[in-house]
């Protein structure tokens, strides 16, 4: 597989899966209002990804659903970071705030990519991550002061940092205490190697009506 | 918090009341009314109030029942059709 559809897929595997996670939020959000942004916010992620694997089937010389949904689990590349399931409203916006910032990181590099390609996908997805920044910024303002909103930060700040490769990771660890208004305990960054406990059982739900009739055209 | 939110529809077209959200603060109320009524490309521009802020009236009495403030009764349409004869033009077209 080349180094840019490898690069893809990383990408395209923390967004589609991520935005897994943060629809199972729909409906049960704690209002109203943050239902549909939220939702909105991680459907666009959905989006985001599409976007990616489509690069990378054009590579590969497969589709887009066929990279999303025909692989076993043990292909995905996704960090453990945004495959765990966080039941609790706090550790969900911490888990928001933080990988908006690594996210925001990783375009930054990927926008000048001497690929165009590359560049121009990633110009276009951060026109609309402004936005996802603007609702993350506005969650840790506003629970900045929140014991509970801190300890989520803080266990999943290595987590966060395992998003990113470790240069990368350091422009993180700079920055978050920026826009966290305060600085995270010190934790080692996750390996992005293999998986959650729980991505299988994410991967089983989200392939299913997939795989209940392989091959077809939905 | 609450925000009444008015939607432009059209560049140039008048602001109409499209609902309310309940947000904590104003940065709160631009991302939520964003996502309810922009992100399909609904809307050329929000406007967006706190319902503190509006000054609601709506009391008028009429207890002597001045019939001759109101203009029902006054037919503008037979009017205009006299006048357009005078003056010899044509109503405009229905747009």
């Amino acid at each position: 597989m080349s180094e840019r559809a490898q690069r893809l897929l990383q990408i395209a595997d923390d967004e589609l899966v991520l935005g897994w996670r943060d629809s199972e939020w729909t409906g049960i959000a704690p209002f109203l209002e943050e239902d549909v942004a939220f939702s909105s916010i991680a459907q666009n992620e959905i989006g985001h990804a599409r976007a990616l694997y489509e690069l990378a089937a054009r590579d590969l010389d497969m589709t887009a659903d066929e990279l999303a949904f025909d692989r076993p689990p043990e292909e995905y590349r996704c960090a453990p970071f945004v495959e765990l399931r966080l039941m609790d409203w706090a550790d969900t916006i911490a888990r928001r705030v933080l990988y908006e910032a690594a996210d925001a990181i990783r375009l930054e590099v990927l926008k000048s990519d001497p690929d165009p390609e590359l560049a121009g996908l990633a110009a276009k997805m951060d026109r609309e991550e402004v936005y996802h920044r603007l609702h993350a910024q506005m969650w840790a303002d506003r629970l900045r002061d929140e014991p509970r909103f801190r300890t989520s930060v803080n266990a999943l700040w290595g987590q966060a940092l395992g998003v990113l490769d470790a240069e990368l990771a350091a422009v993180l660890a700079e920055r978050a205490p920026e826009q966290l208004g305060w600085t995270p305990a010190t934790a080692a960054p996750a390996a992005r190697n293999g998986h959650s406990e729980g991505f299988r059982e994410l991967w089983d739900e989200m392939t299913m009506v997939r795989r209940s009739i392989p091959g077809a055209s939905w | 918090m609450i925000y009444e939110v008015f939607r432009q529809e059209r560049k140039g077209q008048a602001f109409q009341h499209a609902g309310s959200i309940t947000a904590p603060n104003d940065a709160f109320a631009e991302a939520y009314a964003r996502e309810q009524y922009g992100r399909r490309q609904e809307s050329e521009a929000l406007w967006l109030v706190p319902r503190t802020a509006l000054r609601e009236v709506s009391d008028f009495p009429d207890e002597l029942q001045k019939s001759y403030h109101r203009v029902d009764g006054y037919s503008l349409k037979a009017k205009l059709k006299e006048a357009r004869e005078r003056a010899g033009t044509a109503a405009p077209a229905d747009r």
